[in-house]
């Protein structure tokens, strides 16, 4: 038989390592192409001591280089320190899974985004994050952009759903224009609360959906 | 290493061992070119066996031979309809053509390639299932009109459309009428003494024929520009040495499909659809339940993406093909998928089944129990509502 993978990758997307969530998670993020659709989730267990990740999961809805990626990235950040394993790149994974084809580096960097997204998570709950800037809407429009409506494979922000953004004294409240019963409403709903309630200066995140939809 | 399962055959299909001992003679014994009539005899067993093959061909249409145009496949041909009305109409009639948003890309792209050379088109909507609004289609018909080009069934979904209203609308609106049968061709009747239809793309490649041949139905007196230059063969409106053991292939294929087999297929279909919606939770048929053709199957999973159902699939010796953007060369979800329902998710899980001469029953379970695990196992990894779809 002959297959579109080389047989490493065939290997991790048979059986991908580390699969999960991890439901106490010192750091997760869920990352999305606007490209093909594909998403991925990371979560971290991490040594506060010295910083270490001591176990590390992954979800994916995507395709074969997806998982694969998923897979050998969270065995390339075991045991690393948070700032050696934010250096890891989708080059890296790519070589340790033998090459991949070039037409799927937009879902296979997925992993590698989820990866550094959920080390800042970690970094922003620990007070890690160097410079505290005041937050800013701006700020949080530019984090909204990394929520996907798998629907429409656009992110929230590109896709028009997000029909309004307030901050006032430390409480964020976001319109979002679909239907509270929306197929996916309860998945963006987390999304979006991953990425505001992590700022520093966020104290609380409301969010507006519209009514459900008979 | 069981059997492989192959269940992509609106792609391309096995060749029938039959139909290539029709064509042996053609390819070793009379192998000259028909134009070669006058010149000796093997030039005239040649232009026999062509003619043999065009009266077969037409005698399935219930057309008469020299309105069938012999083609290299379903894409000359609807290149030749679109391109042909659009060269001999233009400057007599209009620039206007009209046709659908979920078309295959020969259709589809010959109508961009026009508009590119300043035709105006019209690409029409489709409901949930897949089907045009008759309405909607004759609103759009013009006097600027000089074609409407609706395929006959779709490629991915199978949603077959009533092109004897179509036809008909065509003709009350004066436009000349163009259908896209590539995968209804010998799966459904054509009565074209009957269904008005004006122009028809056929191939030999979704029935067990040969790759690179096909037809276009043109109707007697029906105005089209000839865009393929060289010598005068096929009514001068294609030029090109004939493929003699194509031809004859393509008519020993069409000879070969039954109502029996279209029954048979229909049976497969209808085992795959019913056991796979009702076994596999948060699911979605695409395309018109009733309204389809016998031999296409096609299914939203849910939560899980296409590329990697396919390849674990593929791994127990079942091939299929997905909507998904993951799967296409131009990374871009189904234009069928989303033309129906509009969304990127229910492409991304999308799986067509297309049968052919070779599936049976007993495939389509082995199929559903896989179908099952690899399902299964994709949605314990992903992120999206696994809960609810276990």
């Amino acid at each position: 038989m002959r297959f579109p993978y080389g047989d490493k990758v065939l290997e991790h997307f048979k059986n991908p390592k580390n699969v999960g969530k991890i439901e106490d998670a010192d750091g997760k993020a869920i990352v999305g192409s606007p490209a093909c659709g594909d998403m991925v989730a990371v979560y971290l267990k991490v040594n506060e001591a010295d910083h270490r990740i001591t176990d590390i999961k992954f979800e994916s809805y995507g395709c074969a280089s997806n998982i694969a990626t998923g897979s050998i990235i969270t065995e390339l950040a075991k045991g690393k320190t948070i700032d050696e394993a934010k250096e890891i790149s989708w080059k890296d994974a790519s070589e340790a899974l033998g090459g991949l084809p070039k037409i799927k580096a937009h879902c296979s960097v997925l992993a590698v985004e989820g990866l550094r997204e959920a080390i800042t998570n970690y970094e922003e709950k620990h007070g890690l994050v160097k410079e505290k800037k005041p937050t800013t809407v701006d700020e949080i429009k530019r984090r909204l952009k990394s929520v996907m409506n798998p629907l429409t494979g656009l992110d929230i922000v590109r896709g028009n759903l997000i029909t309004d953004v307030k901050l006032e004294e430390g409480t964020v409240s976001i319109w979002v224009d679909l239907p509270e019963n929306h197929i996916f409403a309860a998945n963006i709903r987390e999304e979006i609360k991953e990425r505001i309630e992590t700022l520093w200066d966020v104290k609380k995140v409301e969010l507006h959906f519209r009514e459900a939809q008979a | 290493m069981p059997e492989a399962i192959y269940m992509d055959n609106a792609a391309s299909t096995r060749l029938d061992e039959r139909v290539l001992e029709a064509m042996r003679p053609y390819l070793f014994e009379s192998y000259a070119v028909a134009t070669s009539e006058f010149g000796h005899s093997m030039g005239i067993e040649a232009k026999e066996a062509l003619e043999g093959a065009r009266q077969s061909l037409a005698r399935t249409l219930r057309s008469s031979p020299e309105e069938i145009v012999l083609t290299s496949g379903d894409t000359e041909s609807s290149n030749l309809a679109l391109k042909g009305v659009a060269l001999a109409l233009a400057a007599k009639k209009g620039r206007h053509i009209v046709t659908t948003k979920i078309e295959d890309f020969p259709v589809l792209n010959s109508a961009r390639a026009l508009e590119r050379q300043g035709f105006e088109v019209t690409y029409l909507p489709v409901d949930g299932q897949g089907l045009v609004d008759l309405g909607e289609l004759e609103r759009s018909i013009t006097e600027e009109t000089i074609l409407v080009s609706v395929q006959h069934s779709n490629q991915e979904i199978g949603t077959v459309q009533d092109i004897a209203a179509i036809g008909r609308l065509c003709r009350e609106k004066g436009a000349l009428f163009h259908a896209d049968a590539t995968h209804t061709y010998r799966r459904t009747v054509h009565d074209l003494s009957s269904l008005p239809v004006d122009l028809m793309t056929l191939s030999a490649h979704t029935i067990h024929g040969p790759k690179g041949v096909g037809a276009l139905y043109v109707r007697k007196g029906t105005p089209l520009g000839k865009w393929m230059d060289g010598g005068f063969q096929e009514g001068n409106l294609r030029a090109g040495l004939e493929n003699i053991p194509g031809a004859v292939g393509f008519a020993k294929a069409a000879e070969l499909v039954t109502e029996e087999e279209n029954q048979r297929l229909r049976s497969i279909r209808d085992r795959l659809i019913d056991r796979l919606l009702r076994e596999v939770a948060s699911t979605t048929l695409n395309g018109h339940r009733d309204r389809r053709v016998p031999q296409n199957a096609n299914i939203t999973f849910h939560f899980v993406e296409g590329e990697s159902i396919t390849l674990h699939l593929d791994m127990r010796g079942i091939e299929v093909s997905t909507g998904s953007a993951c799967f296409s060369r131009s990374l871009e979800a189904s234009h069928v998928i989303m033309g129906i329902g509009g969304d990127h998710e229910r492409a991304h899980g999308s799986i067509r089944y297309s049968l052919g001469r070779y599936n049976t029953l007993e495939q389509a379970d082995a199929v559903v129990e896989a179908m099952r695990e690899v399902v299964a196992r994709l949605r314990e990894i992903s992120p999206l509502r696994k809960e609810e779809s276990r």
